[in-house]
């Protein structure tokens, strides 16, 4: 039977010392599908997405409470091994952090921390992955050149290239365009609606228009709360809730 | 008028300040350069001393201290590092780490004549190293273990949290992430705290004064068990031993240029490798 639900949050709380960040967060992220989440900073919207991938193990001092479910599978029972968690899971993060590396070697580390041995294959999946970032045409020319030397919407495509090569099933975006120019921001946005075939997607962003024009599904979150979810559209045109209706008409935020 | 006058007279103290500090740095410089530089020659780099000290050379000193420089670090290296990856990758944060921070600083502060009797009461008796190259050179180690740890932690500390968190998302280990992202990135800072380490083993006399000098010696040493001569501790050989005091004067002169410059050298090769550090995560 095809489940569409691929990760599901059940009841979450989460508390940084005696901070509640999240409270009682349940939701659903959609095979197949790019789910945005938005809410005015502060509202718990990255912290939720990073608990999908167990980003957050590495914060002192935190609590959490209820369930995550990958396929099914608690992710944070103790049965599970974070790292492959992580491996299954991408994240693309606020600001590009490419490694201080050649842009050939940033991708080939995931690579190679995974196993991978064999320099053809590692060379193949290196030039897939860029490709399926719309970076190749860009760089094929100094693949041995410093990540770093690259523009700032190059070295996040980098980035979103170094996380597809080594095949996760779901894709991470913690608002990916905050540090980006407009035109850098519309070519993440197209690779996202082109990545949507392939991968499960989730989208943090501040950014309301970003919601509407990637997603499929939007969660508004607001002081810790999920206060609605649902189709983009309705979320946009027909809130259901007046908080909602007051974020996305822009009253606050 | 008043506020430009006190600014003047601000300045002025500032940098009346940093040409004393220079000044009295030159003088160092050029008093020992022009007094050394007349007993400096091959014979003089290459020879062990002749004649109760008064001629010959200081190469067994040299050869004393390079080695006692290397026992130190190749003891302290692998020590120090895992001391601090330890501490900065792994250790819980809280009160412990924080304790055992300040202990680690404070060691730092241990006057380096109470290192030197450690070392003969551990390495020299209860060890029964003796007073030899190996005994020198570990006291020595311990000496800089401070320095390496605090160096190493700063390299450490100042690689972006963002590149081990990409790291750690490609379900890349702890481990992985600390070998193959943070230390290549840590080098250049911790090869910094290297230098800078070998640096001060090089110029310390009280540690070795009780683990490993020796007075004088015909030759090279033979094995790390034999005693050693080291380029500071023959400064004062040759200035307390007194039966000619004229050339020994001179040659202790020789000596401590022989000396400057390495330490300078090695400063230099310091100030090289952090400036290529810095600038490594900024295009």
């Amino acid at each position: 039977m095809f489940d569409p639900v691929k990760i599901k949050a059940q009841h979450v709380d989460f508390f940084y010392g005696n901070q509640q960040a999240l409270k009682d967060i349940s939701m659903d992220i959609d095979v197949g599908r790019v789910t945005a989440i938005i809410g005015p900073s502060g509202c718990g919207k990255s912290t939720f997405i990073r608990l999908l991938n167990r980003m957050n193990d590495l914060v002192a001092h935190t609590v959490l409470r209820g369930h995550i479910y990958l396929e099914g599978q608690d992710i944070f029972s103790p049965a599970v091994d974070p790292v492959e968690i992580r491996r299954r899971v991408g994240m693309v993060f606020q600001k590009p952090n490419p490694f201080p590396k050649s842009i050939f070697e940033n991708i080939a580390y995931g690579l190679e921390v995974n196993g991978y041995r064999d320099r053809d294959v590692i060379e193949e999946r290196v030039v897939m992955s860029l490709k399926k970032a719309a970076l190749w045409e860009e760089v094929k020319e100094r693949l041995r050149d410093s990540a770093l030397k690259l523009s700032g919407g190059q070295q996040q495509r980098l980035c979103i290239a170094r996380c597809l090569a080594v095949a996760p099933e779901v894709l991470l975006f913690d608002e990916p365009c905050a540090s980006l120019d407009p035109i850098s921001t519309a070519k993440i946005e197209e690779l996202i609606l082109e990545l949507k075939k392939d991968y499960t997607i989730a989208i943090v962003t501040h950014n309301m228009q970003q919601a509407a024009r990637v997603s499929d599904r939007t969660a508004f979150f607001l002081l810790g709360e999920l206060v609605e979810m649902g189709e983009t559209q309705h979320i946009f045109t027909a809130p259901k809730d007046k908080r909602t209706e007051a974020y996305i008409t822009g009253r606050f935020g | 008028m008043k506020r430009n006058f006190t600014q003047t007279l601000g300045f002025t103290f500032l940098f009346s300040s940093l040409a004393l500090t220079l000044l009295v740095l030159f003088s160092i410089i050029y008093f020992i350069g022009v007094r050394g530089f007349r007993v400096l020659s091959w014979t003089f780099l290459t020879q062990a001393p002749r004649q109760a000290m008064t001629a010959g050379g200081v190469a067994p000193a040299i050869v004393g201290t390079f080695y006692l420089a290397l026992i130190a670090i190749l003891f302290s290296l692998p020590l120090a590092l895992a001391c601090a990856i330890y501490l900065c990758e792994y250790s819980p944060k809280g009160w412990v780490v924080n304790f055992i921070r300040v202990g680690i600083n404070n060691l730092a502060g241990v006057p380096s004549v109470v290192f030197g009797l450690f070392g003969l009461a551990i390495f020299v008796k209860f060890l029964k190293f003796g007073v030899s190259m190996l005994s020198g050179g570990l006291t020595l180690g311990i000496l800089v273990l401070p320095v390496i740890i605090s160096a190493a932690q700063e390299a450490l500390l100042a690689v972006p949290h963002s590149i081990r968190e990409a790291s750690l998302a490609l379900g890349a280990t702890q481990w992985q992430t600390i070998r193959r992202i943070v230390l290549p990135a840590a080098l250049p800072g911790i090869l910094t705290g290297i230098v800078l380490s070998i640096g001060r083993v090089v110029g310390e006399t009280a540690p070795i004064l009780f683990t490993a000098a020796a007075f004088y010696l015909r030759g090279f040493p033979k094995s790390v068990f034999s005693e050693v001569m080291a380029l500071p501790y023959h400064i004062y050989a040759l200035m307390t031993e007194g039966t000619h005091p004229k050339e020994q004067t001179g040659m202790a002169y020789g000596c401590s240029l022989v000396l400057l410059l390495l330490v300078l050298a090695i400063s230099a090769l310091a100030v090289f490798l952090r400036q290529r550090q810095r600038g490594r995560f900024h295009v």
